[in-house]
């Protein structure tokens, strides 16, 4: 398998009026046809403007940097906007948190869903209505050829979420990314949906993104994981290297704070990572979890080392392992 | 069609209730018969004016009368003038109209633009100049705006005649004042629009999908910043229609809205009964338009 989609110390910086905010701070991460790799974090971790970075839809002020950033061999990075226009929709696409607000109201699904074809594709009007009918039906729309002619708030949030699918796959894309996908749609929903994209994902072989802050779906789903924390990466790894043995106290953390059937009892407490995110405007020196690590050290200011495993299992911790040895606390103290 | 249907009925039933409330108001409004007959006349020359006139007669019948009339197309007889209301009125109307079709287009075709680019660039120096040119709009007022203009254009340069309706050059300068003073709210109603609808999902998705910029803003996001604007302009349409007075002055033409004016001076019933139905059809009218245009441009609102 092919590499498809490389991603070298990516950074997205915004300028605000207090300062610049250092969104993303240097990730990297690869990923071949047919991979799903899951990106884990909290609101504000700069997830979902790392996979609008890759689209080239940052926001206008967002200034985007990386030493690599490469997609099936076009340097993402100096593309051209009329080269990012035709890879996007087309060769990789995306699907947003938002179903309800993500379709255009004044159009109907029909010529929205053709659209995507169209803007790319050299066909009529009447193919690309032939294939919205297809992939209605393959993301599970009952009677899709009569769903065409109606709008978006005559559909559900399941189903208008479904249609985003469909719309995104009309081009056969190589790279699909799904920020969120599910957050905004009743729990019975997700799991159907998920499931679909999954599906989808394996029948056609394509690289998916999977942007989400659900450790059950990731175990499920994902190939590999990076867990990203304030802009950057913390861990990262082969699914199961991560969750059998997570490094990073962050991404312990996480691990605690899902409830296991059989082992947590009724009423028990479940864990909590205490603290808020630190602020990205300016500079952040060493490690930005350190303020809410329970075994964090003096060090943990300074550079903090990137440690790689012969399999591919990163983290960023000043602990081998992401564990003090015995006698560390005693003898560099608490910071 | 139901939905066309049922605001068709509701417009004649607002056109109806209007017609009904101008005539009660305008025959409360002091006694017509002494008005004809001017100061110094007797008790026994009003009553005969009242008989002559049907003023005698109860107030829902004499409307009754003249709303079937009207439905004809008669509007009675000037008391001033001594001639058809609705021929006085046909003439000038299309003088009206003109002025406010061609007003309506000037401030449409500068405001959206404007609004648009200003939109696309906030804060940058076009958004700063249409803020400019809108707040000129605002402040100056139409008489003066208009007196501005005719000393450039028609006594300096001698570019443009004063006045009078004799070609098309003479609607030019009433065309850009009366366009100019609707424009500054057209034009901040698409750019607020255009920067509500430019950070919404749905055009975040038409990137995603691969559309260029100009696709971007006229396909994806204008049809749906433009629907308050559709109601705002047919609203001022009418409002041109009807209040063109200052601007009709200035540059004497003799339109409805001068009429209108003249007409409420003299007491001429007839002839101000006939122009504030008619000024409210066009109201009516326009609202009806503009309804229609706006369930075409959004499928939402095409419930009853």
């Amino acid at each position: 398998m092919s590499t498809i989609l490389s991603v070298e110390d990516l950074k997205v910086d915004i300028p605000l009026a207090g300062g610049v905010l250092h969104a993303v701070r240097g990730i990297d991460f690869d990923l071949k046809r047919g991979e799903t790799l899951c990106i884990v974090g909290e609101s504000g971790s700069g997830k979902s403007l790392t996979s609008l970075a890759i689209m080239g839809l940052l926001p206008k002020m967002a200034q985007c940097r990386a030493a690599k950033l490469e997609f099936s061999g076009i340097d993402l990075s100096k593309a051209k906007n009329r080269q990012m226009r035709s890879l996007r929709g087309d060769r990789m696409s995306m699907i947003f948190q938002e179903p309800m607000t993500s379709l255009n109201p004044a159009y109907t699904i029909g010529d929205q869903l053709a659209e995507a074809l169209l803007l790319h594709r050299k066909v009529g009007k009447k193919a690309a209505e032939a294939r919205a009918v297809e992939l209605l039906e393959k993301v599970g729309i009952t009677a899709a050829a009569s769903r065409l002619g109606q709008y978006p708030h005559q559909l559900s949030g399941g189903l208008r979420q479904r249609v985003m699918i469909a719309m995104a796959l009309m081009g056969e894309p190589e790279l699909i990314i799904a920020d969120e996908p599910t957050t905004a749609l009743d729990v019975t929903i997700q799991a159907q949906i998920l499931r679909l994209l999954v599906d989808l994902q394996r029948e056609m072989n394509m690289a998916m993104i999977l942007i989400t802050h659900d450790l059950g779906v990731v175990a499920r789903v994902a190939d590999k994981v990076a867990i990203m924390y304030a802009g950057e990466v913390v861990e990262a790894g082969k699914s199961a290297d991560v969750f059998n043995a997570p490094q990073h106290p962050y991404t312990r953390g996480l691990l605690r704070c899902i409830p296991v059937p059989g082992k947590t009892k009724p009423g028990e407490h479940l864990g909590s990572i205490p603290g808020i995110v630190p602020s990205l405007i300016g500079e952040t020196q060493g490690c930005a979890f350190r303020g809410r690590c329970d075994v964090a050290i003096g060090s943990c200011a300074h550079d903090i080392p990137r440690r790689v495993s012969e399999s591919g299992h990163m983290y960023r911790c000043v602990h081998e392992g992401g564990q003090p040895a015995a006698n560390a606390i005693q003898s560099e103290g608490r910071p | 069609m139901v939905f066309t249907l049922k605001r068709l009925g509701l417009a004649l039933l607002v056109a109806l209730a209007v017609s009904m409330l101008s005539f009660t108001l305008l025959h409360l409004s002091g006694d017509p018969a002494s008005a004809i007959a001017g100061e110094g006349a007797t008790d026994v020359d009003i009553a005969a004016i009242r008989a002559y006139y049907g003023f005698d007669r109860p107030l829902i019948v004499q409307y009754a009368d003249w709303l079937f009339k009207a439905l004809r197309g008669d509007f009675g007889e000037s008391y001033y003038f001594q001639l058809p209301v609705a021929q006085l009125i046909g003439d000038r109307l299309s003088i009206t109209m003109t002025l406010g079709v061609c007003g309506i287009s000037f401030a449409l075709l500068t405001a959206v633009p404007l609004g648009v680019a200003a939109a696309v660039r906030p804060n940058s120096l076009i958004d700063r100049v249409a803020l400019f040119i809108s707040v000129m709009g605002q402040a100056m007022p139409s008489f003066w705006f208009g007196l501005v203009l005719v000393v450039i254009f028609s006594i300096k340069f001698q570019l443009l005649p004063p006045s009078g309706t004799k070609s098309w050059e003479n609607f030019i300068m009433p065309t850009v004042v009366l366009g100019y003073y609707a424009m500054p709210a057209i034009m901040r109603l698409t750019r607020a629009g255009m920067l509500d609808v430019l950070s919404a999902d749905y055009v975040r998705t038409a990137r995603a999908k691969g559309a260029g910029e100009m696709r971007v803003m006229f396909k994806h996001a204008l049809r749906n910043a433009i629907i308050p604007v559709v109601s705002l302009s047919a609203v001022q349409m009418g409002f041109m229609l009807g209040g063109s007075i200052v601007v009709e002055s200035i540059f004497a033409l003799h339109g409805a809205g001068y009429l209108a004016w003249e007409s409420i001076g003299r007491n001429d019933l007839p002839t101000v009964q006939a122009l504030i139905l008619i000024f409210s059809l066009f109201y009516i009218v326009f609202t009806f338009l503009s309804d229609l245009l706006n369930a075409w441009l959004d499928p939402r609102m095409r419930v009853g």
